[in-house]
Protein backbone atom coordinates (compact mmCIF):
# COMPACT_ATOMS: atom_id res chain seq x y z
CA UNK A 1 0.00 0.00 0.00
CA UNK A 2 1.17 3.63 -0.72
CA UNK A 3 0.24 5.27 2.34
CA UNK A 4 2.57 8.80 1.83
CA UNK A 5 4.26 10.61 -0.77
CA UNK A 6 6.74 13.77 -1.08
CA UNK A 7 8.77 15.18 -4.20
CA UNK A 8 11.27 17.81 -4.55
CA UNK A 9 11.05 19.24 -8.81
CA UNK A 10 11.26 21.64 -10.72
CA UNK A 11 7.92 22.31 -10.25
CA UNK A 12 7.82 22.85 -6.72
CA UNK A 13 9.12 21.41 -3.03
CA UNK A 14 6.29 19.38 -2.78
CA UNK A 15 3.59 17.24 -3.94
CA UNK A 16 0.93 19.44 -3.48
CA UNK A 17 3.26 22.26 -5.57
CA UNK A 18 4.27 19.87 -8.50
CA UNK A 19 0.87 18.29 -9.08
CA UNK A 20 -0.73 22.05 -9.37
CA UNK A 21 1.73 22.94 -11.47
CA UNK A 22 1.35 19.97 -13.35
CA UNK A 23 -2.81 20.12 -13.94
CA UNK A 24 -1.66 23.78 -15.02
CA UNK A 25 0.32 22.84 -17.51
CA UNK A 26 3.45 25.14 -15.95
CA UNK A 27 6.86 23.88 -17.24
CA UNK A 28 10.06 23.83 -15.01
CA UNK A 29 12.55 24.18 -17.54
CA UNK A 30 14.21 27.00 -18.17
CA UNK A 31 17.74 28.59 -19.07
CA UNK A 32 20.42 26.82 -16.43
CA UNK A 33 21.87 29.53 -14.33
CA UNK A 34 23.24 27.52 -11.33
CA UNK A 35 26.36 26.73 -13.03
CA UNK A 36 28.15 28.20 -15.54
CA UNK A 37 27.28 27.09 -19.06
CA UNK A 38 29.92 28.81 -21.10
CA UNK A 39 30.47 26.74 -24.33
CA UNK A 40 28.05 24.62 -23.57
CA UNK A 41 25.69 23.36 -26.66
CA UNK A 42 22.81 22.81 -24.55
CA UNK A 43 22.07 25.44 -21.75
CA UNK A 44 18.82 24.41 -20.69
CA UNK A 45 17.38 22.39 -17.94
CA UNK A 46 15.28 22.18 -15.04
CA UNK A 47 16.63 23.75 -11.78
CA UNK A 48 15.27 22.85 -8.53
CA UNK A 49 14.69 26.51 -7.47
CA UNK A 50 14.83 28.74 -4.03
CA UNK A 51 15.82 25.08 -2.11
CA UNK A 52 16.80 25.82 1.24
CA UNK A 53 18.23 23.18 3.11
CA UNK A 54 17.78 24.46 6.48
CA UNK A 55 14.37 23.91 6.42
CA UNK A 56 14.65 20.12 6.27
CA UNK A 57 17.83 19.42 8.31
CA UNK A 58 20.95 20.76 10.32
CA UNK A 59 23.86 22.27 8.52
CA UNK A 60 26.27 19.43 9.53
CA UNK A 61 23.81 17.31 7.52
CA UNK A 62 23.43 19.88 4.77
CA UNK A 63 27.13 20.83 4.57
CA UNK A 64 28.00 16.66 3.88
CA UNK A 65 25.01 16.25 1.61
CA UNK A 66 25.12 16.76 -2.03
CA UNK A 67 22.42 18.15 -3.43
CA UNK A 68 20.16 15.09 -4.68
CA UNK A 69 20.92 13.42 -1.42
CA UNK A 70 18.94 16.11 0.65
CA UNK A 71 16.18 16.50 -2.12
CA UNK A 72 15.63 12.86 -1.05
CA UNK A 73 15.92 13.71 2.59
CA UNK A 74 12.90 16.39 2.50
CA UNK A 75 11.01 14.54 -0.04
CA UNK A 76 11.26 11.59 2.74
CA UNK A 77 10.31 13.80 5.57
CA UNK A 78 7.85 15.13 3.37
CA UNK A 79 6.30 11.53 2.95
CA UNK A 80 6.19 10.43 6.42
CA UNK A 81 4.62 13.60 7.76
CA UNK A 82 2.04 12.78 4.74
CA UNK A 83 1.66 9.13 5.96
CA UNK A 84 1.82 10.18 9.64
CA UNK A 85 4.28 7.79 9.67
CA UNK A 86 6.75 7.82 13.05
CA UNK A 87 9.53 5.26 13.42
CA UNK A 88 9.70 3.98 16.88
CA UNK A 89 11.51 1.86 18.80
CA UNK A 90 8.89 -0.99 17.82
CA UNK A 91 8.84 -0.15 14.07
CA UNK A 92 12.07 0.94 13.23
CA UNK A 93 14.29 -2.74 12.59
CA UNK A 94 11.38 -3.50 10.05
CA UNK A 95 11.67 0.05 8.00
CA UNK A 96 13.92 -0.07 4.97
CA UNK A 97 14.96 2.72 2.68
CA UNK A 98 15.36 2.11 -0.97
CA UNK A 99 16.75 5.52 -3.40
CA UNK A 100 17.41 5.31 -6.39
CA UNK A 101 19.55 7.14 -8.77
CA UNK A 102 20.91 6.83 -11.92
CA UNK A 103 24.53 9.09 -11.38
CA UNK A 104 24.64 9.77 -7.85
CA UNK A 105 26.31 12.79 -6.16
CA UNK A 106 28.14 13.65 -9.40
CA UNK A 107 28.16 17.44 -8.95
CA UNK A 108 30.20 16.74 -5.47
CA UNK A 109 32.67 14.18 -6.97
CA UNK A 110 33.37 16.49 -9.96
CA UNK A 111 34.22 19.25 -7.08
CA UNK A 112 36.20 16.89 -5.05
CA UNK A 113 38.28 16.33 -8.31
CA UNK A 114 38.96 19.99 -8.65
CA UNK A 115 39.51 20.20 -5.00
CA UNK A 116 42.29 17.83 -4.65
CA UNK A 117 43.95 19.18 -8.14
CA UNK A 118 43.81 22.82 -6.71
CA UNK A 119 44.40 22.33 -2.88
CA UNK A 120 45.95 18.86 -2.52
CA UNK A 121 44.55 15.88 -0.49
CA UNK A 122 44.44 17.97 3.37
CA UNK A 123 41.45 20.06 1.60
CA UNK A 124 39.44 16.99 0.81
CA UNK A 125 36.40 17.12 3.54
CA UNK A 126 36.70 13.29 5.82
CA UNK A 127 32.67 13.52 4.59
CA UNK A 128 34.21 13.41 0.79
CA UNK A 129 33.76 9.39 0.53
CA UNK A 130 29.91 9.75 2.32
CA UNK A 131 29.52 12.96 0.37
CA UNK A 132 30.25 11.50 -2.97
CA UNK A 133 28.53 8.00 -2.69
CA UNK A 134 25.43 6.27 -4.47
CA UNK A 135 24.19 5.14 -1.18
CA UNK A 136 24.15 8.52 0.51
CA UNK A 137 20.64 9.44 0.18
CA UNK A 138 19.39 6.34 1.81
CA UNK A 139 22.14 6.44 4.19
CA UNK A 140 20.83 10.21 5.17
CA UNK A 141 17.35 9.10 5.33
CA UNK A 142 17.63 5.67 7.74
CA UNK A 143 19.72 8.21 9.83
CA UNK A 144 17.33 10.89 10.15
CA UNK A 145 14.31 8.78 10.73
CA UNK A 146 16.39 5.93 12.55
CA UNK A 147 14.78 3.24 10.19
CA UNK A 148 16.76 -0.25 10.80
CA UNK A 149 15.47 -2.23 8.04
CA UNK A 150 18.15 -2.20 5.16
CA UNK A 151 18.80 0.91 3.57
CA UNK A 152 20.48 1.21 0.19
CA UNK A 153 20.85 2.60 -3.28
CA UNK A 154 19.41 1.12 -6.25
CA UNK A 155 20.94 2.43 -9.76
CA UNK A 156 19.80 1.43 -13.26
CA UNK A 157 19.56 4.73 -14.78
CA UNK A 158 16.86 6.67 -16.00
CA UNK A 159 14.99 3.58 -14.62
CA UNK A 160 16.15 3.83 -11.20
CA UNK A 161 13.14 5.11 -9.39
CA UNK A 162 10.93 2.79 -10.79
CA UNK A 163 13.24 0.12 -9.90
CA UNK A 164 13.29 0.91 -6.31
CA UNK A 165 9.65 0.66 -6.08
CA UNK A 166 9.67 -2.22 -7.49
CA UNK A 167 12.56 -3.47 -5.13
CA UNK A 168 10.39 -1.82 -2.01
CA UNK A 169 7.53 -3.95 -2.82
CA UNK A 170 9.35 -6.89 -3.30
CA UNK A 171 10.86 -6.51 0.06
CA UNK A 172 7.49 -6.32 1.70
CA UNK A 173 6.08 -8.69 -0.69
CA UNK A 174 8.95 -11.52 1.31
CA UNK A 175 8.34 -10.08 4.61
CA UNK A 176 11.94 -8.51 4.79
CA UNK A 177 10.45 -5.26 5.61
CA UNK A 178 6.81 -3.69 7.00
CA UNK A 179 7.36 -0.33 5.61
CA UNK A 180 9.78 0.81 2.78
CA UNK A 181 10.52 4.55 2.14
CA UNK A 182 11.32 4.05 -1.82
CA UNK A 183 11.85 6.50 -4.87
CA UNK A 184 14.25 8.30 -6.65
CA UNK A 185 16.70 10.90 -6.61
CA UNK A 186 18.84 12.91 -9.20
CA UNK A 187 20.99 16.30 -9.23
CA UNK A 188 23.17 15.94 -12.58
CA UNK A 189 22.37 19.54 -14.26
CA UNK A 190 26.02 19.72 -14.20
CA UNK A 191 28.18 20.67 -17.49
CA UNK A 192 29.56 17.15 -17.61
CA UNK A 193 26.83 15.54 -17.87
CA UNK A 194 25.03 18.08 -20.20
CA UNK A 195 28.09 18.43 -22.48
CA UNK A 196 28.08 14.30 -22.29
CA UNK A 197 24.56 13.50 -22.62
CA UNK A 198 24.09 16.79 -25.14
CA UNK A 199 27.09 14.77 -27.23
CA UNK A 200 25.34 11.96 -27.37
CA UNK A 201 22.53 13.88 -29.18
CA UNK A 202 20.08 12.78 -26.10
CA UNK A 203 19.50 16.46 -25.37
CA UNK A 204 17.04 18.75 -26.83
CA UNK A 205 19.47 22.10 -28.12
CA UNK A 206 16.11 24.01 -28.16
CA UNK A 207 18.54 26.91 -25.93
CA UNK A 208 16.29 29.40 -27.07
CA UNK A 209 12.83 27.82 -26.17
CA UNK A 210 13.09 26.42 -22.66
CA UNK A 211 9.90 25.85 -22.02
CA UNK A 212 8.90 24.40 -25.56
CA UNK A 213 11.97 22.25 -26.11
CA UNK A 214 10.54 18.92 -23.98
CA UNK A 215 8.12 17.73 -26.96
CA UNK A 216 7.06 14.20 -25.81
CA UNK A 217 5.24 12.59 -28.79
CA UNK A 218 5.04 15.33 -30.81
CA UNK A 219 6.59 15.11 -34.60
CA UNK A 220 9.19 17.93 -34.11
CA UNK A 221 10.94 16.78 -30.75
CA UNK A 222 14.60 16.81 -30.58
CA UNK A 223 15.99 15.23 -27.58
CA UNK A 224 15.04 15.32 -23.60
CA UNK A 225 15.75 18.09 -21.24
CA UNK A 226 17.65 17.29 -18.10
CA UNK A 227 16.40 18.14 -14.91
CA UNK A 228 16.98 17.38 -11.05
CA UNK A 229 14.59 16.26 -8.11
CA UNK A 230 13.65 13.22 -5.80
CA UNK A 231 10.78 11.96 -4.76
CA UNK A 232 9.74 9.30 -2.46
CA UNK A 233 6.85 7.29 -1.16
CA UNK A 234 6.00 5.18 1.97
CA UNK A 235 5.43 1.83 0.71
CA UNK A 236 3.54 -0.60 3.77
CA UNK A 237 2.16 -3.66 4.16
CA UNK A 238 -1.92 -3.71 3.97
CA UNK A 239 -1.81 -4.99 7.80
CA UNK A 240 1.15 -2.48 8.58
CA UNK A 241 -1.35 0.43 7.25
CA UNK A 242 -4.15 -0.98 8.79
CA UNK A 243 -2.46 -1.12 12.42
CA UNK A 244 -1.42 2.15 12.51
CA UNK A 245 -4.78 3.16 11.21
CA UNK A 246 -3.25 4.83 8.42
CA UNK A 247 -5.00 5.51 5.12
CA UNK A 248 -3.79 3.62 2.03
CA UNK A 249 -4.07 6.37 -0.67
CA UNK A 250 -3.07 3.26 -3.42
CA UNK A 251 -2.09 0.07 -4.20
CA UNK A 252 1.27 -1.00 -6.13
CA UNK A 253 0.33 -4.36 -7.70
CA UNK A 254 2.61 -4.64 -10.43
CA UNK A 255 6.23 -3.97 -11.18
CA UNK A 256 8.67 -5.37 -13.92
CA UNK A 257 12.09 -5.10 -15.24
CA UNK A 258 14.36 -6.24 -18.43
CA UNK A 259 17.57 -4.99 -20.22
CA UNK A 260 17.24 -4.40 -23.65
CA UNK A 261 20.57 -5.89 -24.34
CA UNK A 262 21.22 -3.98 -27.38
CA UNK A 263 22.60 -0.46 -27.17
CA UNK A 264 24.04 1.69 -24.79
CA UNK A 265 22.02 5.12 -25.27
CA UNK A 266 19.72 3.98 -28.12
CA UNK A 267 16.45 1.56 -27.50
CA UNK A 268 16.06 -1.56 -29.04
CA UNK A 269 14.54 -0.60 -32.39
CA UNK A 270 11.32 -2.80 -31.99
CA UNK A 271 11.17 -1.90 -28.19
CA UNK A 272 12.11 -5.61 -27.11
CA UNK A 273 13.22 -5.09 -23.49
CA UNK A 274 10.23 -2.09 -22.55
CA UNK A 275 7.41 -4.67 -24.25
CA UNK A 276 9.39 -7.25 -22.00
CA UNK A 277 9.28 -5.24 -18.63
CA UNK A 278 5.53 -3.73 -19.51
CA UNK A 279 4.43 -7.40 -20.12
CA UNK A 280 6.26 -8.24 -16.73
CA UNK A 281 4.88 -5.70 -14.93
CA UNK A 282 0.98 -6.61 -16.56
CA UNK A 283 1.27 -10.13 -15.71
CA UNK A 284 2.13 -9.36 -12.12
CA UNK A 285 -0.34 -7.36 -11.25
CA UNK A 286 -2.84 -10.07 -13.32
CA UNK A 287 -4.23 -8.09 -15.58
CA UNK A 288 -4.41 -7.75 -19.16
CA UNK A 289 -3.71 -4.75 -21.32
CA UNK A 290 -7.44 -3.73 -21.37
CA UNK A 291 -7.21 -3.34 -18.22
CA UNK A 292 -5.06 -0.26 -18.04
CA UNK A 293 -6.96 3.07 -17.79
CA UNK A 294 -3.74 5.38 -17.94
CA UNK A 295 -0.45 5.47 -18.78
CA UNK A 296 2.16 8.12 -17.44
CA UNK A 297 4.53 7.29 -20.18
CA UNK A 298 7.97 7.27 -20.17
CA UNK A 299 7.66 9.97 -23.10
CA UNK A 300 11.28 11.58 -23.13
CA UNK A 301 10.74 13.67 -26.12
CA UNK A 302 13.76 12.06 -27.86
CA UNK A 303 13.19 10.76 -31.65
CA UNK A 304 13.82 7.20 -30.64
CA UNK A 305 12.02 6.47 -27.17
CA UNK A 306 8.84 8.48 -28.20
CA UNK A 307 8.80 6.31 -31.43
CA UNK A 308 9.26 2.51 -29.73
CA UNK A 309 7.68 3.34 -26.60
CA UNK A 310 4.50 4.50 -28.67
CA UNK A 311 4.46 1.08 -30.57
CA UNK A 312 5.22 -0.96 -27.34
CA UNK A 313 1.98 0.18 -25.93
CA UNK A 314 0.18 -0.56 -29.63
CA UNK A 315 1.26 -4.05 -29.07
CA UNK A 316 0.50 -4.73 -25.00
CA UNK A 317 -2.13 -2.60 -24.75
CA UNK A 318 -3.77 -2.96 -27.94
CA UNK A 319 -6.93 -1.03 -29.12
CA UNK A 320 -6.97 -0.24 -25.82
CA UNK A 321 -4.18 2.05 -26.13
CA UNK A 322 -6.66 4.42 -28.49
CA UNK A 323 -9.35 4.68 -25.77
CA UNK A 324 -7.49 6.32 -22.63
CA UNK A 325 -5.09 9.25 -21.73
CA UNK A 326 -1.07 8.13 -22.46
CA UNK A 327 0.82 11.60 -20.83
CA UNK A 328 4.27 12.55 -20.39
CA UNK A 329 4.57 14.63 -17.48
CA UNK A 330 8.64 14.80 -18.51
CA UNK A 331 7.01 17.97 -21.06
CA UNK A 332 6.51 19.72 -17.58
CA UNK A 333 9.48 17.99 -15.58
CA UNK A 334 11.96 17.57 -17.78
CA UNK A 335 14.15 13.98 -17.27
CA UNK A 336 14.77 13.91 -13.42
CA UNK A 337 16.55 10.52 -14.28
CA UNK A 338 16.46 8.45 -11.13
CA UNK A 339 13.62 10.41 -9.31
CA UNK A 340 11.43 10.51 -12.71
CA UNK A 341 9.84 6.94 -11.71
CA UNK A 342 8.89 7.83 -8.48
CA UNK A 343 7.75 11.44 -9.03
CA UNK A 344 5.81 9.88 -12.46
CA UNK A 345 4.32 6.99 -9.90
CA UNK A 346 3.16 10.35 -7.66
CA UNK A 347 1.60 11.00 -10.72
CA UNK A 348 0.08 8.47 -11.63
CA UNK A 349 -1.43 7.75 -8.06
CA UNK A 350 -2.64 11.47 -8.00
CA UNK A 351 -4.91 11.13 -11.83
CA UNK A 352 -6.06 7.65 -10.51
CA UNK A 353 -7.37 9.63 -7.18
CA UNK A 354 -8.74 13.29 -8.66
CA UNK A 355 -9.68 11.76 -12.68
CA UNK A 356 -7.44 14.76 -13.01
CA UNK A 357 -5.10 13.56 -16.20
CA UNK A 358 -1.55 15.84 -16.56
CA UNK A 359 -1.17 17.03 -20.26
CA UNK A 360 1.97 16.26 -22.39
CA UNK A 361 2.58 19.87 -23.37
CA UNK A 362 3.83 20.79 -26.19
CA UNK A 363 2.29 17.93 -28.16
CA UNK A 364 1.09 20.35 -31.27
CA UNK A 365 1.71 17.47 -33.52
CA UNK A 366 0.97 13.56 -31.95
CA UNK A 367 3.10 11.21 -33.62
CA UNK A 368 0.32 8.39 -33.45
CA UNK A 369 -2.50 10.91 -34.36
CA UNK A 370 -5.19 7.94 -32.85
CA UNK A 371 -3.69 8.14 -29.11
CA UNK A 372 -4.96 10.83 -27.07
CA UNK A 373 -1.68 12.31 -25.22
CA UNK A 374 -3.38 14.77 -23.31
CA UNK A 375 -1.90 17.41 -25.26
CA UNK A 376 -2.00 21.14 -23.61
CA UNK A 377 -4.32 20.82 -21.04
CA UNK A 378 -5.30 18.48 -18.50
CA UNK A 379 -8.18 16.34 -19.09
CA UNK A 380 -10.87 14.81 -16.16
CA UNK A 381 -11.54 11.12 -17.01
CA UNK A 382 -13.91 9.46 -14.96
CA UNK A 383 -13.53 5.73 -13.62
CA UNK A 384 -9.99 6.09 -13.54
CA UNK A 385 -9.05 2.70 -11.57
CA UNK A 386 -5.56 1.13 -13.22
CA UNK A 387 -2.28 2.82 -14.07
CA UNK A 388 0.81 2.10 -15.84
CA UNK A 389 3.89 4.20 -15.32
CA UNK A 390 6.90 3.20 -17.66
CA UNK A 391 10.62 4.34 -17.26
CA UNK A 392 13.39 3.28 -19.49
CA UNK A 393 17.21 4.00 -19.79
CA UNK A 394 20.07 4.50 -21.09
CA UNK A 395 22.09 0.89 -20.32
CA UNK A 396 18.82 -0.43 -22.13
CA UNK A 397 17.19 -0.70 -18.46
CA UNK A 398 13.65 -0.96 -18.36
CA UNK A 399 11.02 -0.76 -15.45
CA UNK A 400 7.42 -0.95 -15.34
CA UNK A 401 4.95 -0.11 -12.51
CA UNK A 402 1.62 -0.76 -11.91
CA UNK A 403 -0.89 0.81 -9.46
CA UNK A 404 -4.41 0.56 -8.99
CA UNK A 405 -6.60 2.94 -6.84
CA UNK A 406 -8.36 1.63 -3.69
CA UNK B 1 50.46 38.77 16.88
CA UNK B 2 46.81 39.15 16.66
CA UNK B 3 44.93 39.81 19.87
CA UNK B 4 43.10 36.30 21.47
CA UNK B 5 39.59 37.68 20.80
CA UNK B 6 40.44 38.42 17.29
CA UNK B 7 41.55 34.65 17.17
CA UNK B 8 38.21 32.93 18.84
CA UNK B 9 36.13 35.38 16.69
CA UNK B 10 37.66 33.70 13.59
CA UNK B 11 37.23 29.99 15.32
CA UNK B 12 33.81 30.59 16.28
CA UNK B 13 33.05 31.53 12.67
CA UNK B 14 34.27 28.59 10.93
CA UNK B 15 32.99 26.60 13.91
CA UNK B 16 29.55 27.86 12.49
CA UNK B 17 30.35 27.40 9.13
CA UNK B 18 30.77 23.74 9.75
CA UNK B 19 28.46 22.92 12.42
CA UNK B 20 25.78 25.67 12.07
CA UNK B 21 26.38 26.15 15.94
CA UNK B 22 25.36 29.99 17.04
CA UNK B 23 28.86 31.73 17.89
CA UNK B 24 27.31 33.01 20.94
CA UNK B 25 27.70 29.22 22.37
CA UNK B 26 31.03 28.77 21.09
CA UNK B 27 32.94 29.97 24.42
CA UNK B 28 36.13 29.13 25.65
CA UNK B 29 35.45 26.86 28.38
CA UNK B 30 33.44 24.91 26.24
CA UNK B 31 34.25 21.44 25.24
CA UNK B 32 34.38 20.13 21.32
CA UNK B 33 33.31 16.82 21.57
CA UNK B 34 31.23 17.28 25.20
CA UNK B 35 29.53 20.40 25.15
CA UNK B 36 29.64 21.09 21.68
CA UNK B 37 28.48 17.86 20.30
CA UNK B 38 31.04 18.07 17.74
CA UNK B 39 31.84 14.40 16.15
CA UNK B 40 35.61 13.70 15.03
CA UNK B 41 35.11 14.23 11.27
CA UNK B 42 33.96 17.52 11.70
CA UNK B 43 36.28 18.30 13.85
CA UNK B 44 38.60 17.37 11.52
CA UNK B 45 37.20 19.80 8.89
CA UNK B 46 37.42 22.56 11.26
CA UNK B 47 41.12 21.98 12.03
CA UNK B 48 41.62 22.20 8.27
CA UNK B 49 39.57 25.75 7.39
CA UNK B 50 41.65 26.73 10.50
CA UNK B 51 45.22 25.83 8.85
CA UNK B 52 44.09 27.78 6.04
CA UNK B 53 42.55 30.65 7.30
CA UNK B 54 45.81 31.03 9.90
CA UNK B 55 48.21 29.13 7.68
CA UNK B 56 49.36 26.61 10.46
CA UNK B 57 49.76 22.98 10.93
CA UNK B 58 47.62 21.37 13.50
CA UNK B 59 49.43 17.87 13.71
CA UNK B 60 46.46 15.77 13.64
CA UNK B 61 47.95 13.77 17.36
CA UNK B 62 47.59 17.17 18.70
CA UNK B 63 44.18 18.04 17.86
CA UNK B 64 42.81 15.90 20.84
CA UNK B 65 44.86 17.53 22.56
CA UNK B 66 42.90 20.65 22.10
CA UNK B 67 39.73 19.76 23.94
CA UNK B 68 38.16 22.97 24.27
CA UNK B 69 38.01 26.43 22.27
CA UNK B 70 40.13 28.06 24.82
CA UNK B 71 43.03 25.24 24.17
CA UNK B 72 42.46 25.34 20.67
CA UNK B 73 42.66 29.69 20.49
CA UNK B 74 45.95 29.36 22.78
CA UNK B 75 47.46 27.23 20.47
CA UNK B 76 46.98 29.31 17.62
CA UNK B 77 48.02 32.45 19.70
CA UNK B 78 51.01 30.54 20.05
CA UNK B 79 51.87 28.82 16.91
CA UNK B 80 50.27 31.55 14.15
CA UNK B 81 52.31 31.25 11.34
CA UNK B 82 52.29 33.78 8.11
CA UNK B 83 48.53 33.37 7.45
CA UNK B 84 46.59 34.52 5.04
CA UNK B 85 44.70 38.16 4.83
Amino acid sequence: MVTGYGAVTPLGHSVEETWAAMLAGRSGIDTVDAIDVTGLEVRIGGQVRGFTPGRYMPRTVSRRADPCAQYALAAALEACAHAGLVVDERLAPRVAVVIGSGYGPVGSIYRAADTLRDRGPRAISPFAQVTTAMDSAAGEISMRLGAQGPSRAQSTACASGADALGAAMRMIAYGEADVVLAGGADACVTAVDLAGSGNARALSRRNDDPTGACRPFDARRDGFVMSEGAAVLVLEAAETAEGRGAAALAELVGYGASSDAHHWTAPHPEGRGARLAVEAALRDAGITGAEVDYVNAHGTGTLLNDATETAVLRTVLGDRVTRIPVSSTKSMTGHMIGAAGAVELVASILALRTGDVPPTINCEEPIDPDINFVPHRAQRHERLRTALSNSFGFGGHNAALVVRAV
Amino acid sequence: MPHATDILSAVTEIVEEVTGLDPAEVTAEKSFTEDLDIDSLSMVEITVAIEDRFGVRIPDDRVPELRTVGDLVDHLADHRGAGRP
